[in-house]
């Protein structure tokens, strides 16, 4: 990814697997990424490809006995959070590094008031007195705009709505002014309505606070205006990676031009089926020995079956993992390329240089 | 202090105005704050606040445990033996004189009386329950061993909370060989003949003296009793432990102790509580057993395990002097069931089979 800037986090080769009765789960295998600061990076794909795998690894959540982090390094600073003792990954949760999940409805202990939770954060990371605490925890939930914070901090999480929830969550998240967030699907359990919101808030206090943010998931709705780069997982390995408006643009992989197809449209022609990628995502304890995506590709051929693809560099910061990477690529890009002619002879002309990964709205 | 100083990048989002919008047809639109797309949200804090205030999960609770009569006759009775054996004792002997271990000069006092028959076989107040063959009266015996009952009943049960709460949710949370090796050790606990061992214990180190008899019977009767208790806390800590705000809080950098003690203990209080307020009758039992064999409460002091005792080789002559102290003791005993079962009810209303 970008050379410029400083790298917050860096994944390399991060694996995890879990242990199961079936076998091995490589739920997480060689996952390598950078992140800048304060970019957004949206990894996303169908469930149980192993993004929240990938994210509770980065903070080494990942629930042993079953699960194990192989391999892998997390350099967060510079520092590889996988060689940490536990205590110093506690310093770093929820101080440097916050996760907001994604069931907000379970995700806050419903026997403490709303003001205990905020304020637990901040007395064990930046050592608040309890009245010091108390303040901030209305001070944050000012901040993510739920109303008379003064009177409501001392609410149950059961008298809070869903989305007011998730924007407790998002106060706790940020409380520390952490310097990562990691979303996990945050907006899967609420309504439309209040997603357009949480993201909304999400996005502007990210860009308040400067903090990088890593999004997790299966919506490309929900990436497309926030990201600045894309990771489209599968089975547990990275498939496509590149800036957001290059991977909308000119997908390098038959899997994301799948997913880019299967997005309803608003505009799509009533009576025609919404396009969806045939088949189930694979069982991964038992992957086959070439692509994993080959059974469900069309554009699969039989070297798929029978080799593992190759990581291809498309563009500077553009990779995907394809046999046929560069004839996939060089498709989209002449797809989009007369989709842009077609609009620029029926509309007006467009600067190439400022299409920023609009393709469905222009294909209408 | 507001830490406003430290992140001046931060401001509430409700204070970022919007210049009002014109549109089309002229009409000026104040649009909101910024958070106007919040306004749903807004709204129905309000209406949260005026239907919902203070419906905590205790008061919907208590409001479930006054429909439940049997609960609620439970509870009563329970005070007013409470109140009865904490004051009970002074205000008979401010009003007659007697308390439980006073023995008459007079030795034609010294022998049992029937209720309310005065030694010249008329009627009168004095003795509601009559005397002991010792001439002592028996309603502030029972008073006494009220007392002596539920403070064993109380603190044994307290001693098991305080065990089986740590070691369960200790035992649930880590799981695994942890878990495994904890619970084994429940088991092995369990298989032993407990009863047996508190006699053995009472009959090797008591009767040294009246207070220290009293504080090995709570010892020897709640560390028999947090078995169940850790089991139960064991339970629920499992179930609850795979929840997300368990997950939540561990990313939040909350250490395991705080996590197993602050967020899921207190999770756990509803079937604990349940299981307290029938454990506080079956330990209860268990010392009226134990005097009963003469093992536990030693005379003077009396419990109603050890009046029962001594009232049981006289039944056929003195027959109050078994009768009272075992009334008192089923009914309590009744009560504290009732109050058990209306409180599972309250509390885990899912359970309840209507």
């Amino acid at each position: 990814m970008s050379s410029n800037g400083h790298t917050l986090l860096s994944v390399k080769d991060l694996r995890t697997y879990f242990e199961t009765e079936d076998g091995t789960v490589k739920a997480v295998d060689g996952i390598s990424f950078d992140l800048q600061k304060g970019e957004t990076l949206g990894i996303v794909g169908e469930s149980g490809s192993g993004k929240s795998v990938t994210n509770l690894s980065i903070i080494r959540l990942v629930p042993r006995p079953p699960g194990r982090i192989v391999s892998g390094e997390v350099l967060f600073h510079g520092q590889d959070i996988m060689a940490l003792a536990d205590d110093d990954v506690r310093k770093i949760r929820g101080k440097r590094i916050s996760m907001i999940f994604q069931d907000p409805m379970t995700s806050l202990n419903p026997f403490m008031r709303i003001s205990k939770q905020l304020m637990e954060i901040t007395q064990l990371h930046l050592g608040h007195t309890k009245s010091q605490a108390y303040e901030h925890a209305i001070h944050m939930l000012e901040l993510v705009g739920i109303p008379d914070a003064r009177t409501r901090v001392d609410s149950y999480p059961h008298e809070f709505s869903g989305g007011m929830r998730q924007r407790v969550m998002i106060a706790m998240a940020l409380s520390c002014q952490p310097e990562l967030l990691i979303a996990d699907e945050p907006t899967t359990a609420l309504d439309v309505t209040i997603q357009a919101q949480i993201l909304e808030l999400i996005k502007r206090l990210k860009e308040q606070t400067g903090a990088s943010v890593i999004l997790i998931t299966h919506d490309l709705g929900v990436v497309a205006g926030m990201t600045d780069h894309i990771i489209v997982m599968y089975a547990g390995k990275v498939f496509e990676q590149a800036p957001t408006h290059e991977l909308f643009d000119c997908p390098g992989n038959p899997y994301t031009k799948g997913l880019l197809r299967s997005v309803p449209d608003p505009a799509h022609e009533a009576g025609t089926p919404l396009y969806q990628i045939p088949g189930l995502p694979p069982d991964v304890a038992h992957l086959p020995a070439g692509c994993p995506f080959a059974p469900r590709c069309e554009r699969a051929e039989e070297i798929c079956t029978r080799e593992y693809p190759p990581f291809v560099q498309l563009a500077r910061e553009h990779f995907s993992l394809c046999h046929f990477a560069e004839e996939v690529y060089a498709q989209s890009c002449r797809e989009r390329d007369a989709a842009q002619n077609e609009v620029s002879e029926t509309v007006e002309p467009i600067d190439h240089q400022a299409t920023n990964g609009q393709t469905r709205t222009k294909n209408a | 202090m507001p830490p406003e100083s430290e992140e001046p990048a931060l401001t509430p989002l409700g204070t970022t105005p919007t210049p009002p919008v014109r549109t089309r047809t002229g009409d000026i639109i104040h649009t909101a704050p910024e958070f106007a797309i919040g306004e749903a949200d807004v709204r129905s804090a309000e209406l949260h606040q005026t239907t919902l205030k203070g419906t905590s999960l205790w008061r919907d609770a208590w409001r479930r445990l006054l429909k439940n009569r049997l609960a609620v006759f439970g509870l009563i009775v329970v005070c007013l033996i409470l109140v009865a054996s904490l004051a009970g004792p002074y205000v008979i002997s401010h009003t007659t004189g007697y308390s439980y271990d006073f023995i008459p000069k007079d030795s034609k006092l010294v022998k049992s009386f029937a209720p309310f028959i005065a030694p010249d076989g008329s009627f009168s107040w004095t003795h509601p329950m009559g005397t002991d063959n010792a001439g002592r009266d028996i309603l502030a015996r029972v008073l006494i061993g009220g007392r002596i009952s539920l403070m064993v009943g109380i603190i044994s049960t307290f001693v098991s909370l305080l065990i089986g709460i740590s070691y369960g949710a200790t035992s649930g949370y880590l799981g695994g060989r942890a878990d495994n090796l904890m619970m084994r050790i429940v088991d092995v606990l369990y298989s032993l003949p407990y009863m047996m061992i508190i006699i053995v214990l009472l009959a090797m180190f008591g009767g040294r003296s009246p207070l220290g008899q009293l504080v090995l019977l709570f010892i020897a009767l709640g560390a028999v009793s947090w078995l169940t208790m850790a089991r139960i806390v064991r339970g629920q800590v499992m179930s609850l432990k795979n929840q997300e705000f368990v997950l939540a809080a561990r990313a939040t950098g909350v250490s395991t102790s705080r996590i197993i003690f602050r967020h899921l203990v207190p999770n756990t209080l509803g079937p604990v509580i349940v299981y307290a307020t029938l454990t506080i009758p079956s330990v209860m039992l268990q010392e009226a057993f134990l005097s009963f064999l003469g093992l536990g409460v030693q005379a003077p002091l009396a419990s109603w395990g050890s009046l029962a005792a001594d009232g049981i080789q006289n039944i056929a002559i003195f027959p109050w002097q078994l009768i009272f102290p075992g009334v008192t003791m089923a009914l309590t005993l009744f009560s504290l069931n009732f109050l058990g079962d209306g409180l599972r009810d309250a509390l885990d209303p899912q359970m309840r089979k209507v």
